[in-house]
């Protein structure tokens, strides 16, 4: 791949680069700057990659708006007429949901994941991060094991205490283990940050009379929002994108997710179902996309903390 | 869903440790003043205690209750047979014998779900690499190639993009149009035994921005001396890179590359969509927690799927004690020396 051979050589020169286009325009050579080479292929192969990597988006949205005639004969990317229907069939929704009870379903689980996971991590991160206690090695040291562990290892026990409770087909199994913490990774984030708050702060904070849940909710808690941001939109994406679980746990049309719903499409292979099909599934991957945009820079810094903070 | 840690785990238990200490000497302190003083400085402590104990309850209700607990009776029931609605019944290693000697699908599953693994983690960190190493030497818009290369990994894990995938993947998709141009006709990788797990496998390469971003981080810390010290000493690019990037960022690339085997054992939304839930064709995209899912979900078969989690468990747990006992000869930590 180029982008890998032109990238040593920038990283070299490209600190060294000014110094020679000084040397050279006082020489005299000012009528005309010389084409920097590595720096055209390097822009270059990057757009490349950006169009590949962009290419299933546009040809979803693309797709979406194909009247079913196109849908797998024509080679266009875009359609010949903007086919509007499939939004008005995707809105039906499906066996008698609507396309607005079901995007409230996914909505419904992700919010209660996120205010669960937000709630219950920044605790448990509090004690691990400030307090003490016994068995603080050993419980931190399981704590991040937990990370690790595939979730399959306690599926089917939770399957069958979730079952006795009577609350398959209920959001409950999605919703409730968020509020107990279960998410090993975003307690570890949050401690992560809340080692790097100074400890000043708490101190002072017991000074003016502050015990420890003063401190937490109005000292720490307040400074910990970056953290809490970062755990709240990977916890509604991953949540809003998750499959497995609800495949488990909700069987019940009226129960059923955008992912769920878009799922009975698997087995269909009708060329008429395929529009309507890839219309609900734009409106799956919208939120994403909205909180994409809106949070980039906390998402993609959140993530590249991950690998390296601590 | 993305874990994180295992190059953190080893520092962030190493950072504990000086803590502790501190603690151990704040104890000290406020003892010395005298016995006044340690008569009030007790039971502030031990209150404190009940406060993390406060603090933590969530957590350790949801650690005994709903990891814990499930992992000892999942333990419990793979030596069972047992459908939900029997009571278990104790056959011992019946399920187990039966995985490796009687269950053709089971190993077939075995071998998918590790070629996968051994297609797809090398393709996606090679290409996560590269990327961040070019980009990193680009000044004007990295943070924007930076984000736009990191959307998929968001998006990728969704059935939206599976079935986006299936259908490009398809007979007259995209690809078997882009290929049937230059003279390659394999028609649908997705209804061919032999290419289907590859379109899987290159759905995950597509995300390779969640570790090209952890990369390019771990990039940004090598210091720029090292480089110039090079240069002076007339080191070309690729000797530079081979001298002095791959051995200061192979911690992360260990990082990355047990975050993502491990992850990558686990996959399954897109082997569900591609072969409508069946693993096909021809079993060649029948993933292990596919088959788990069928085993224990479909047919009803829960002790059999809980030996098979035990299984992948420890699979996993091997896997990675491997890794981590390779990489002593391979990972360079390079404040080692201060320690």
């Amino acid at each position: 791949m180029s982008v890998t051979d032109t990238a040593p050589a920038e990283n070299t020169t490209g600190k060294n680069t000014t110094g020679k286009n000084t040397n050279a325009s006082s020489t005299g050579s000012r009528r005309r700057r010389p084409v920097n080479w590595p720096r055209v292929a390097l822009h270059t192969s990057a757009l490349a990659v950006l169009v590949v990597l962009l290419y299933p988006l546009a040809w979803l949205v693309a797709t979406s708006f194909k009247p079913a005639d196109e849908v797998l004969a024509s080679l266009a990317l875009l359609p010949s007429r903007l086919a509007t229907e499939n939004y008005g069939t995707a809105a039906e929704g499906i066996e008698g949901v609507t396309l607005l009870q079901l995007f409230g379903n996914s909505l419904t689980i992700s919010l209660g994941a996120v205010l669960g996971n937000v709630l219950s991590c920044s605790l448990a991160a509090y004690a691990f991060a400030r307090l003490r206690f016994t068995l603080r090695g050993p419980l931190f040291a399981f704590m991040i094991a937990t990370i690790m562990l595939p979730h399959h290892a306690v599926l089917i026990p939770q399957y069958i205490v979730f079952n006795q409770l009577g609350m398959v087909n209920t959001f409950w199994p999605m919703v409730l283990p968020k509020f107990l913490a279960t998410d090993a990774f975003f307690v570890f984030l949050i401690v992560q940050f809340m080692r790097g708050l100074p400890r000043e702060l708490d101190e002072a904070a017991k000074i003016d009379g502050c015990g420890p849940f003063g401190i937490f909710f109005r000292v720490v808690l307040p400074l910990t929002r970056p953290a809490l941001i970062t755990t709240a939109i990977f916890t509604f994406i991953w949540t809003w994108n998750d499959f497995f679980t609800q495949l488990i746990y909700l069987f019940e049309p009226d129960k059923y997710t955008l992912t769920l719903a878009l799922r009975t499409f698997v087995d269909t292979s009708s060329q008429s179902a395929y529009g309507p099909m890839f219309a609900m599934s734009v409106f799956a991957l919208l939120p994403i996309v909205l909180f994409f945009l809106a949070f980039q820079r906390l998402l993609v810094e959140g993530m590249a903390n991950s690998g390296l903070k601590g | 869903m993305t874990n994180a840690s295992t190059a953190s785990t080893a520092s962030a238990t190493a950072t504990t440790l000086p803590e502790r200490s501190r603690t151990a000497a704040d104890r000290a302190g406020t003892g010395t003043p005298g016995t006044g003083e340690r008569r009030t400085g007790r039971p502030p402590q031990r209150e404190r205690q009940g406060a993390a104990w406060v603090f933590l309850s969530p957590w350790v209700l949801g650690a005994s209750v709903l990891t814990l607990l499930p992992m000892a009776v999942s333990l419990y029931l793979s030596f069972t047979d047992y459908n939900l609605f029997d009571p278990p019944s104790w056959i011992g290693l019946r399920n187990y014998v039966q995985m490796f000697t009687e269950d053709p699908r089971m190993l077939r599953s075995v071998g998918n779900t590790l070629l996968y693994v051994v297609i797809a983690v090398p393709l996606q960190l090679a290409l996560a690499l590269g990327t961040a190493v070019a980009l990193k030497s680009m000044k004007r818009g990295r943070n924007f190639y930076r984000s736009a290369f990191y959307a998929p990994s968001l998006l990728g894990a969704s059935m939206s993009v599976a079935l986006v995938w299936r259908a490009i993947f398809n007979d007259g998709g995209t690809v078997d149009n882009l290929l049937s141009g230059v003279g390659v006709h394999i028609g649908g990788w997705v209804n061919h035994p032999g290419w289907a797990l590859l379109a899987v496998a290159l759905l995950t390469v597509w995300q390779f921005g969640a570790p090209m971003v952890i990369f390019l981080a771990g990039l940004q810390q090598i210091p720029r001396d090292m480089y110039e010290a090079a240069s002076v000493d007339g080191a070309g690019r690729w000797r530079k890179f081979i001298s002095i990037t791959l051995p200061m960022l192979s911690p992360v690339l260990f990082f990355n590359l047990v975050l993502q085997t491990i992850q990558s054992f686990q996959v399954f939304t897109p082997a569900f969509a591609v072969s409508s839930g069946r693993g096909g064709p021809a079993d060649s995209t029948l993933f292990y927690t596919l088959y788990l899912y069928e085993r224990g979900f479909t047919a009803s078969h829960m002790g059999y799927a809980s030996a098979m989690a035990w299984v992948l468990l420890v699979a996993i747990a091997l896997v990675t004690a491997v890794l981590f006992r390779t990489s002593r000869s391979w990972v360079f930590y390079a404040n080692e020396g201060d320690r």
